[in-house]
Parts: structure tokens; sequence; C-alpha cells
């Protein structure tokens, strides 16, 4: 019992917490990606695979030209590329969105193992660390928000970006109403499919800076499908998080935090070294279970504010097409 | 505004939704748009408020041909659409839904916005507060918020389709009461109903649509009668028919009624008896689907009880029902009726009476052809269900009928076939009555209900609104019930 308790003090380090935040940004990164497609109506499932060929662009990019900042862009050109496929699958070719992700996050996997096989072990130079002057020094936030780098800083400018936009302005109601009932937004004249593409590529976008921040960040350097199983993480932490950029950023933490915990366990039970990394997932599960259950529910019905933070039902038109005649 | 449809032309596939369609609203009037499920009512209302694009035809506004190639500019133009069902976006506040797609600064002033819906409701009579959740207004509400909506946009042509489904008696009073004064303010509307009563409590003129065409125009007030022969075209002869015998009652309801929705407001009670043809009339949707359903224990009723040849079946599974010789076959043959890809053989196996484990192929192809023979079927025991023809589905639906049969309940016999088809269905039919079966059918088909009905049911927005012997009726009756308006002549209106 006191090896779970001291491997919970632990994540209470300031250190700890720093670390949580700094590695969090490709997760950041992707899930606001994802979210903005799927309110817009467009499950994007082929973020594991396409994080990860966006993760090689960036690399290469940024070794091949001795440049960190010219990887980003070119990585998001990937997942912009990717998303794109899925748009006109969906869109235009009448394709299951589910299927048309499946096959090209196998693809974009496959293919990144391919590309990369010659860079596995090579080294670029990665994103410099930058503090904020000033807000450095704050105690304890200091540490934790302004003694990163730029894409750490980035990955939190995107999610209150993203919060603004979509509860704030017009466009971001635009979009949040192509995702929930199409049909009523044609009526009001807003080219529901045209938007459709275009955030499904910004999407795409941010898909793929997160999977560059990972490869030119996070973890310098390209090996054998670094970022895996990043995309599915990211698909659950959207549900999760209930298509709420906030509330999803938080799932994100959350999950990174879960991750450190387990991380801790292990020199405290050294048998278990091999299952504690899995813990986080079962332990997401049961979050949602619970949000979900039926009491829980009822009773959140009477706590409208605890309900709006806890639970949100998904945009009801995911994963449809729209087609007028 | 004053505005002129000419000639439009809109096709879906074979379909010609709008066959040539012209009409012409006054600037400030109450124009009623009348016609039955079907009719093209809807299609040519999309049409104006740029939802679909017509295939033909022009629109004129004050004079000047306008194009509207998407819903923007029809807004543009000042025409605004209040569809049946409210495109409301429900997860959203009542401001969300407000403001969503009007034009203005990037940033949302949510405070501004609700202070002009605050001003609009209150010149309305309307009450909306701005930060409750579409999902929880009513329906009535639901279009209170589009049609202050539409009028903040600037609207100064008002379609609204079908607007009185689903919304209570007061609310529909209080929309009524807006509409006229929005006409007298100078706003043309347009009224889209199946509901005669409603386009002559309201209109000042209507247009009756049938089958994609206009079929009539007229000033209101004029007599219900010349509206109803508009809408169902001439009276109909009667042919004489063999009388059977009624027997002892096959289908019992003492006071039914359901939980919620449809046949909730009013209970039924109902004795059918054996031979007996019960007619089922109304527009589609005003309950015959959940009174069937009902009869054949699909559903269960909240009060009341339901029972078959004197048993109380009340609460009982379908199956039970099916073992009581119960058989209910739905409008959608290939939908609830057959299963897609399967051959004709295949079917009777499914339906055979002998279940055993494995399938013994040669016995059933046999069956099949004899039955094809019998019923003369177009198609081969290899045929799958989707290659036969609507007559020959239903062909095959009354071939797998049990030979012994209490209660047969049919939505639509004959709907979507050839003469010769229909003729034939109903030779069967009869010789079922022969036997003894109760049969009841639903049919949007006046002349079906009338030539082979005993008694006809009229439905009318989730109640039995009456209950007619058809030897002593005619359309016009059934046609102004059908419209929600009781005959006063009728005596044997019941409930």
């Amino acid at each position: 019992m006191s090896g779970l308790w001291n491997a919970f003090v632990e994540l209470f380090d300031t250190r700890t917490i720093a670390t949580i935040v700094a590695v969090s940004s490709p997760l950041l990164f992707a899930s606001m990606g994802e979210t903005i497609s799927e309110k817009a109506g467009v499950i994007n499932l082929s973020v594991d695979g396409s994080m990860m060929l966006s993760a090689l662009a960036g690399f290469v990019v940024a070794f091949e030209f001795e440049n960190v900042w010219l990887g980003f862009p070119a990585a998001a050109a990937v997942g912009v590329a990717v998303a794109l496929i899925v748009a006109y699958g969906s869109i235009r070719l009448s394709l299951n969105q589910v299927a048309v992700g499946f096959v090209l996050f196998a693809l974009c996997t496959e293919l990144s193992r391919f590309l990369g096989s010659s860079y596995v072990g090579r080294q670029p130079e990665g994103v410099p660390a930058w503090d904020i002057p000033w807000l450095e020094s704050i105690p304890f936030f200091g540490q934790v928000l302004f003694q990163q780098n730029l894409m750490v800083y980035l990955a939190i400018l995107t999610v209150v970006a993203t919060y603004f936009f979509m509860y704030r302005t017009r466009k971001g109601l635009e979009l949040q109403g192509i995702g929930e009932r199409p049909e009523a937004a044609h009526s009001r004249g807003i080219p529901v499919n045209r938007l459709r593409y275009f955030y499904t590529a910004v999407g795409g976008a941010l898909i793929g800076i997160g999977g560059a921040a990972f490869t030119l960040d996070v973890k310098l350097g390209w090996s054998d499908r670094p970022t895996r199983n990043f995309g599915w993480i990211v698909l659950a932490i959207v549900i999760f998080g209930g298509w709420h950029p906030l509330r999803v950023a938080v799932g994100v933490l959350l999950f990174r935090t879960l991750e450190a915990y387990a991380l801790n366990l292990i020199p405290e039970f050294p048998s278990l070294s091999q299952v504690l990394p899995s813990i986080p997932f079962p332990l997401m599960i049961l979050a949602l279970v619970i949000v979900n259950w039926k009491a829980v529910l009822a009773w959140l019905d009477r706590y409208p504010f605890l309900r709006a933070i806890l639970r949100s039902d998904p945009p009801t038109a995911i994963g449809t097409r729209f087609e007028i005649n | 505004m004053s505005l002129e449809l000419l000639d439009i032309h809109k096709h879906f596939g074979p379909v010609r939704a709008n066959d040539g369609i012209t009409i012409t609203v006054q600037e400030g009037s109450l124009h009623g748009l009348l016609g039955e499920n079907g009719a093209g009512k809807s299609t040519l209302m999309k049409v104006l408020s740029g939802f679909h694009s017509a295939d033909s035809g022009r629109i004129v506004l004050d004079g000047r041909e306008i194009k509207l190639a998407n819903p923007d500019d029809a807004i543009e133009a000042g025409i605004g659409m209040l569809h049946q069902d409210p495109l409301v976006f429900l997860p959203f506040s009542v401001i969300d839904n407000f403001v969503l797609g009007s034009p203005g600064s990037a940033r949302l002033d949510r405070k501004k916005a609700a202070r002009e819906l605050s001003e609009l409701c209150e010149r309305y009579g309307f009450n909306i507060s701005p930060d409750t959740p579409a999902r929880l207004l009513t329906v009535g509400e639901r279009q209170q918020l589009e049609i202050i909506r539409l009028l903040w946009l600037g609207a100064r042509v008002l379609i609204l389709d079908e607007p009185t489904t689903g919304i209570s008696a007061d609310q529909r009073a209080k929309l009524f009461e807006t509409l006229k004064a929005l006409a007298t303010e100078g706003m043309s509307v347009i009224f889209v109903s199946h509901k005669l009563e409603e386009v002559a409590d309201l209109c000042e003129r209507v247009t009756v649509m049938t089958r994609g065409k206009v079929v009539g125009e007229a000033e209101l007030p004029v007599p219900p009668e010349q509206l109803v022969e508009m809408m169902f075209g001439q009276s109909i002869e009667i042919h004489d028919r063999d009388s059977v015998p009624l027997g002892t009652s096959h289908l019992a309801f003492d006071s039914v009624r359901t939980a919620t929705g449809l046949l909730s407001e009013e209970p039924i009670s109902l004795d059918v008896q054996s031979g007996e043809v019960i007619g089922i009339a109304g527009m589609e949707g005003s309950g015959q689907d959940a009174f069937l359903r009902l009869c054949c224990g699909m559903r269960t009723p909240k009060e009341g009880t339901v029972s078959i040849g004197g048993k109380d079946m009340t609460g009982k599974h379908y199956r039970d029902y099916l073992a009581a010789d119960v058989k209910y076959l739905p409008a959608g043959r290939l939908e609830e009726g057959l299963i897609e890809g399967l051959t004709i053989t295949e079917h009777f196996v499914l339906t055979g009476e002998k279940q055993s484990f494995f399938v013994d192929w040669n016995a059933a192809r046999e069956r099949a052809v004899e039955q094809i023979e019998h019923y003369t079927i177009k198609g081969t025991e290899a045929s799958t269900a989707e290659s036969l023809s609507g007559g020959n589905q239903q062909r095959v639906l009354l071939a797998m009928l049990p030979p012994e049969l209490t209660v047969l309940l049919m939505e639509h016999p004959t709907r979507g076939l050839d003469i010769e088809s229909a003729d034939w269905v109903w030779e069967q039919l009869l010789a079922r009555r022969q036997q003894g079966t109760s049969i009841l059918f639903a049919s949007a088909d006046l002349d079906e209900l009338l030539r082979y009905s005993d008694r006809i049911l009229v439905f009318f927005s989730g109640r039995v609104i009456g209950e007619l012997d058809a030897n002593n009726t005619n359309v016009e009756e059934i046609g102004m019930l059908i419209g929600g308006r009781r005959a006063p002549s009728s005596g044997s209106v019941s409930s």
C-alpha cells in the first residue's frame, strides 16, 4: 500500500508536473485536430498512421535541411494530405469514413516504417528550450508552464484558440452546426461539404504537427513506429473529453499523469513492470463507464453545471454524409 | 412581396415530384397549398427556399426573376422556410440557434442578439428564453424560434410546411394568430398542409396539388366538398360484392390506449367479427400504423384489453399472436416482409411448418416450385426477393401465409401494383374472408377502401375520428374525415 501512496506523492513534484506538460504536446495538437474534424462531422480514423507518417516527414525534412522549423510545415502537409483523402472518400466517393480511415492508418504506418528505415538512430537538432522572460520566475507555474519550448507553448495556445474559436466566434458555431445537423446548416446557407473539407484539413494539419512534435521534440529522432498507439489514444480522449477542446486537453493531461503514475509504480512493484504501463487504458474506460451510467446520468441531470462539465453527447451527424439533390 | 412560380419541374429519378407547377402568391396574403402526402408540396417549397434546385421553371419575385441555387440565395431574396420538422440544432442553446448562419462580425455578440430575440419574442407574444437548450423546447416553441429567426433575417415570404403536425391546439391557435398578424404587416405566407380544415380556417386563397400537378385553385371560403373533390377526384361507383355472414368475435379492443404519441389521447373500442373486412383510412402517419401494431402484439397498450377469438391477449408477445393465427403484412414488403438476398426457396424454408435442424433442400425447392405455380409468381425458386417486382413480392408474402388465419392485418395491400396483380391480391384476400378470416387493411386508395370494406375506420392525428358503414358512405364523407373535418351528416361517428 505504501508503494501506491509513494508513487502518488511523487506525482506532485514540480519537475514531474513540468515533464507531464512537456510530453503532452503531441497529444494536445493531435487531439485538437481530431476534435475539430469530428465536430465538423468527419471521423479521421487514420490519426495513428497519419501522425506516424507526419512524424517521419517532419523528422526527415528537419534532418536533411538541418533546420528543425522546416520540419513542422512538412509534417502538417502530410497530415493535411491524409485528412483530405478521408474527406474526399466520404464526401465525394460516398465511402465509409471508418473503413477509409482504417486502411489509411495501416498504409501510413507501414509506409513510415519502410521509408524511415534508413533514418533509424539519426539525431536531428531538436526544438530549443525557450523560457518566457518574467513569467518563468513565477513560483510553480513558471517552471511548469513557462520554462518549456515553443512547441509546448504553441500546443497550449492551440487548445485555447480552438476553444475560443468554437464557442465564441460565428464561424466556430457554424463548424459545430455542420457536424450537428447538416441539413439545418444547409438551410441557413452554410456550405456544409466545403467546410467539412476545410476543417478536416485543418484537423489533419494539427495531427501532423502533433506527430512532428514527438520526433523533433519529445523524443528526438526516428525509431521503429515511434508514435505508435498515440492516434488511438487521441481518438479515445476526444470521446472521453466530450468533443470539448478544454476537456479534451484535460483528458490528455490526465492520461499522461496516469502514465507517469504507472511509471512511478514500476520501482515499487518490479514484477508488474510489463503490466503497469497499460493501466491508464482500463482506467480511461472505467471513467467512461461511470460517466455513462444511468444512475449517474440521472443524478447529473439535477446539476446542469456539473453535467456540462462531465458529459456531452457526440455531434449528432458524426460519421455521416450530407447530400442534397 | 408578390411571388410567382412559373412552370416548375423537379424530378427525382423517374418520379415527377413537380410536373409543371404554376402558382401566384399575392403580397400580404395567406396562401394555402393543399394536397395529400406525396403530392409534391414539400418538394415545391424546398425548391422555393433554395434547398433543392428545380430542373426547369422560373421564380419571379416582385416582377423580377430570381435564381435560387442554394438556401443562401433564398434568404437573400427574403424567402424563409419553416420545415415540417423545425431545422433547429437540438443540443445548442436558443440563442446559438438564433445566430447560427446569420451575417455579422466574426466574434459572436450573444448579448446583443439575445436582446433582439427578446424584443421580437415580446412583439409576437412568444416566451422563449435565450439560454434554454433547444432540445427542451416543445415543437411549437421550436417553430416560434424559427419564425422569429427568419423574420430577423429579413424574410418577406414565409413558407410553413405542415406546421401543425406535433403541436398542441393552443400553440396552433397562437401560430395562426401570428401568421394573420404577419400577413397584415405585408408578409406573404404560404401555408402547406394536408388538413382541409386548417387551410379553410386560415387562408384566403388555396392551391390544390395532386401527383405533382396543380389540380385546382380557389378563393376561400368555398364549400369543403369542392376542395375534397379537387383532392380526391370524382365520386367512385361502388360494386356489389358477396356478403359473408359475420360470425364470432375475432379481434376485440376494449378502451385501448397507448402510453405516448399516436393513439394515446382517445381510447379505441372495436369488435371485428369473423369474415369482416375493416378498411383503415387516414393521411399517412395518423395512427394507422400504431393501430395495426397494437392488433398484432408488436405494441402493448397502456390501458384497455386486446382479445383475439375471445381470449385476452393484452401484453402477450408477438409470437403468441402468431400462434393465435394473427398475421401482419407491413407496407415495407422488402424492408419488413421479405429478406433481401434470400431466394424464394429460402423464404419458404424460414416459414415452413416443420422446423428441423437440417434443411431438406429438395423438399423446400419442390414446395417453392409448387407455390410459384399456384400463386403465378413471375420468378424461379432461385430468384432473390429484391429481384421480384412489387406485385410478385406481394404474391410471395401471401403464399407464405399459413393456411388458417384468424386475423390478417395488411398495410397498403395493393400499393404500387398493376391492376392485374391488385385484382389477384384481392381475389386471394376475399377467398380468405370466405373461410372466416377477419381482414384489417390500411390504404390510401379510397376506391379500394369503399370497394372491399364492410366498415371503414378513419384516423386523424392519432385518433379514430370516424367509423363508417362502407355501404352507407361516400368519397366526400371519407375525404372530409381524412382531412380532420367531422361531417355533420355522419351519424355513426364514434371514438
